[in-house]
This record gives C-alpha cells, structure tokens and sequence, in this order.
C-alpha cells in the first residue's frame, strides 16, 4: 500500500445511482382469498398482491485503496442492503456497482448446518466461501483454536445444535474470519461471545483490515467505527446523507440522534 | 497504517486529482473494475462451476447426513425408507389389487420396485429444485458462488439417495430370482442419463420457483399425474392396448418412463427388450443432452437476478 498518499489513489468500490427494490410477496394483504390470488397471478403485469421497499436510494459513491469505511444509519436505513449489493448478492434495479476484484462479506451463516458437527461445518463453511480443500486442511486447526470450541472438552466432533449460542457463533466468526479478501465488508455485531473472545476478534478483525484492499464496517457503535474507520458513510432512509471523515460525520449523526 | 489512509480519508473532494472529470463509469473502465454481480459468460460460468465442485459434493452430502442426524435409527433409514415404501407398494398393488396384469409375480414385484424408486429419483429431484434457491435464500445473499451449484447439489444429494436404494432393490430382485448378470452393466448409463436429465430439470425448476414459490404447493399434483402416465404400477402397453397406438407410443416415450424401462430391462430377467419402444436408448440419451443442455442455459441467463427478494 505504498502507493497511497503519493501516487494517484486507485478506486476499488465505485457506486453509480444505486437503487435496491425489494419485493416482498403477499404483504399487503396477508392471505387474501384464493380467487383474489388466481386473478393475480392471471394479470402478472399488475402484481397487485407485491408490495416494493425501496431500501436504497441513488446512493453514488467511491472508495479507494487502503480505505476503512463505516456505514452508520438508524435501524432499517438500508446499511446491509448496500453491503449485499456491492458484493454483488443482491441485483441493483437501477444504476451499477464496479468493483476491483470479488468484495465479499464477511460471514457464512447460511452455509453451516446445525445437524452437522463441527468438524464438518468448518469444511462445508470454508468450501462455500471459496476456499480449495488443501486451503482448509491447511488452517483447519488455526479455525479450531481460533474459535476456543475445543477448551472445554472434545465439542468440534458433536453437531452443532448441541453448542450454546455464544460458542456457535464463536465457531461461525471462526470460520468466517478465516479467509483473506481483495474488499471485506463487516456486518454489525459480528463480535459475539464472552470478553475474551470479543477481545480475540477484534484483534482479527484488525488484521484481516491489514490484509484486505478496502474495509467497510456496518455497526451502531460509534467507538468501534471510530477505531476503525477513517471515513464514514452515513444513510438515512436509503439515501446517503453524507460522506466524510470519521469525526464530522459522527457529530453530525450523534447530533441527529440526540446523543 | 492508520496515518496514512487517515490523510488519504481527509483528502476526499479537495485536493485536485486527473480523475476529478470523470464520471462514475469513466472512472471504473480506466482503473479496470468490473460491475459487481454481473452475469459471467457461459463457458466462464462451467470453469466457475467445475471450481466449486467440492463445495457441490460436501453441501449435497452434508445436505443427505442431516436429513436423518436426529433419528435414533440415524444412516439405517437411508435404506430403511425405500424399503419400507417397497413393501407398501407390495402390499397394495402385488397383494391386494393384484395389478401386474399378465406379468408373472416373479417379474411383477422387481418391475413395480425399479419403478417406484427411478420415478421418486425423478420427482425428489424436482420437488428438491423448486425450493433451491427460493428455499436457501440466506445463503443466496450471504456468499458468493455459481447459482447453479445449488440445483446441482440438490439433484446430486437425490443421486446419492437412490444409491442407497439401490441396496434394497438389489435384494429384492435376487429374492425373485432375477441374479445379477452382464446386463445389470448397463444400470450405470442407465443412472448416468438420469441424473443428467434430472439435473437440467432441476435447474429449470429452480429458475421457476425462485420467482414463483408457489410451485412447491402446484408440483406434487403434477408429478403425481406425470407417475400415473409413466406406468409405474402397470406395464403401459398391456393397460393401453384397446386404445389408439399414439397415446402408448406418447407415454412410452416420456423420460421417466424411458428410464424405468431401461432400469427394469437392465435387472429383471423377464423383462426383455420386446417391453422396450424402438430407438429406447436414443430417445434416453436425447432427452438428457437436451434436458440438461436446455435447462443449464436457461438457468444461467438469470444468474444475476436470483436472490432478489
């Protein structure tokens, strides 16, 4: 990253104009009866019983090598839907998102199974990241002792269902945080679990930042975007309010919400 | 590090720099970046696909140990359930009903079995493609692969399935006196077409339902429909033969019934190629190239629009 602060600053996340609709089936109103959704699905054109939530609104922005970038916002202001659709998980209805490389978020819930022992949900989880076999083999045991499951017995061989809540979403950060990324995006309260390990995935988090292109950061903490961020990016009702660095924006939006 | 990008955070919007004119767009195409999320070419979308191959074998096996992990019985039921639905069919049709229609009991208890369980193949591959991608959503939004790998996954972890049911129609055949010989050989084509056909309507199926999940309540009628026009309980040309010969020739010919023929020729000693149509394998092997092929491309045209809400 020599090149920052002398050379031109190279681009690596670029939005132009982006919108995000979703469309959600059936929620105006509820049920209906069933002659009601046959003549809906009759006049497709219409699709009365689909209601859209504009969760993104026009919001253009560009970020540059090196950068650590937080998305604050109330709840529901569209923080996540912008971060899905710069990884490119969620189709923009207007406008485009360029980005350098695969961006990709950090977290791989989805993928894990909770009949599956740990074991096997480290393997299925760093394969649905796009790790090779080798890679995972590799740092099957970092992931292991990262996530602390096996300081209290022998539980990476038991199915997942049976952890508690804090050790799951131990073995999930684990297994997440395990992989490097061209452009990371973090997603709020990612750091679960008891101090300890809060403490431990901060640190990783940190270093992932080190390894990683450009970071953006979602949370509602204000001291952790703080520490981490350099620029903020604050959206309000799916529109970007404003773009600047860290301190001016956090007062700004401490202002705003009446802290 | 923290010193250096702070300057360069500050610097947004004052200091002067060449790329300041240039639009969004402009700026993308002179440093190189791509739109994110955009469909990727078809031969560029099998090299992704063949890349995720591990990933599509260990989601379709993890997919098929879940399914049974909290039984007391565990991985028995694996066989144990084809088993159980074998004799149910027994019990009804060979029994009660008496349904095998000029078939000896020799041939007719195989011949209903090998039916019952190429059709399920079929139908679990479908019914298991509809919800691939409306049914896993979250992992839609979360991480990024080749959509396809989902379908494929699923149909894979219905391959797997029939293995095991395999086992019990194996027993079941040898127990009615059909013993295992140079045609059971061509139970391997015989799989290897079948899975292509039912993985191309997987992903056809797939691309429909995540737009419509309402077919997940429609498909069990149609495929109920599709079982009792593919003669799975009877022999088709001994049911039809008082009827116009267009109508056998039209049943005979659709896939699930053209892989069951095959499957039963291939096992059951009784069973000989006279119980074929003409051209058997060639329209076997022309519905799977066509199937597949059809539906992969189809699949792939909307690839970047799945995970919309």
């Amino acid at each position: 990253m020599a090149e920052q602060g002398t050379g031109p600053r190279v681009p690596t996340v670029i939005a132009d104009e982006l919108h995000i609709v979703y469309r959600v089936n059936g929620g105006r109103t509820g049920r209906g009866s069933a002659t009601a959704a046959l003549s809906r699905i009759m006049r497709r054109r219409e699709e009365r019983g689909v209601r859209t939530v504009h969760a993104v609104k026009g919001v253009t922005f560009t970020a540059y090598r090196g950068e650590a970038i937080g998305l604050i916002g109330s709840n529901g202001s569209g923080k996540s839907t912008l971060l899905r659709a710069i990884a490119g998980l969620l189709p923009a209805e207007r406008g485009r998102v360029y980005t350098d490389g695969q961006p990709s978020l950090l977290g791989v819930n989805a993928a894990l199974m909770n009949d599956l022992t740990g074991e096997r949900n480290v393997i299925l989880g760093g394969l649905a990241m796009g790790m090779s076999r080798e890679q995972i083999k590799e740092r099957y045991q970092q992931i292991v002792d990262f996530s602390g499951i096996n300081e209290k017995g022998d539980f990476i061989t038991l199915p997942m269902r049976t952890y508690s809540s804090g050790m799951a979403a131990r073995l999930r950060f684990s297994i997440a945080a395990a992989k490097d990324h061209d452009v990371l995006m973090i997603d709020e309260a990612l750091a679960t679990g008891d101090r300890k390990f809060q403490k431990r995935s901060e640190d990783r988090i940190r270093e992932l930042r080190k390894e990683a292109g450009t970071v953006f950061l979602v949370s509602h903490n204000n001291k952790s975007i703080r520490d981490t961020c350099d620029r903020v990016l604050w959206l309000e009702r799916g529109e970007l309010r404003m773009d600047g660095p860290t301190d001016e924006v956090l007062k700004e939006y401490e202002k705003f919400t009446g802290k | 590090m923290s010193e250096t990008t702070h300057d360069a955070g500050v610097a947004v919007g004052t200091a002067p720099s060449p790329d300041d004119g240039l639009s969004p767009g402009e700026l993308a195409a002179k440093y190189g970046l791509s739109v994110s999320g955009a469909r990727p070419g078809l031969f560029e979308y099998v090299g992704q696909l063949w890349g995720r191959r591990h990933f599509i074998l260990a989601f379709s096996s993890a997919k098929l140990t879940a399914q049974y992990s909290q039984a007391k019985l565990g991985q028995l039921w694996q066989v144990a359930t084809p088993l159980l639905n074998a004799l149910v069919y027994y019990l009804i049709f060979g029994l009660i009903l008496k349904a095998s229609r000029g078939m000896s009991h020799d041939v007719y208890i195989p011949f209903l079995v090998t039916g019952v369980f190429v059709f399920t193949f079929t139908q679990s591959s479908v019914m298991a493609g509809v919800r691939a991608i409306s049914g896993n959503l979250g992992l839609v939004r979360a991480l990024h692969f080749p959509r396809a790998s989902l379908p494929v996954s699923f149909a894979l972890q219905q391959l797997q399935q029939l293995l095991f049911s395999m086992i019990v129609l194996f027993v079941v055949t040898i127990a009615f006196g059909s013993y295992p010989g140079m045609s059971w050989l061509l139970i391997v084509p015989v799989l290897v077409l079948q899975f292509l056909f039912n993985t191309g309507l997987s992903l056809v199926m797939a691309r429909l339902g995540s737009k419509t999940p309402d077919l997940a309540q429609l498909m069990p009628f149609v495929m109920r429909t599709w079982m009792y026009a593919s003669g799975v309980m009877f022999s088709i040309p001994v049911m039809l033969k008082d009827r116009p010969g267009w109508i056998a020739d039209v049943l005979q010919w659709n896939p699930a019934a053209v892989y069951m023929d095959l499957m039963r020729y291939a096992l059951i000693d009784g069973y000989g190629s006279s119980n074929l149509p003409p051209h058997v394998w060639a329209v076997a092997l022309g519905w799977a190239v066509l199937v597949a092929g059809g539906g992969f491309v189809y699949f792939w045209k909307a690839e970047e629009r799945y995970g919309r809400g």
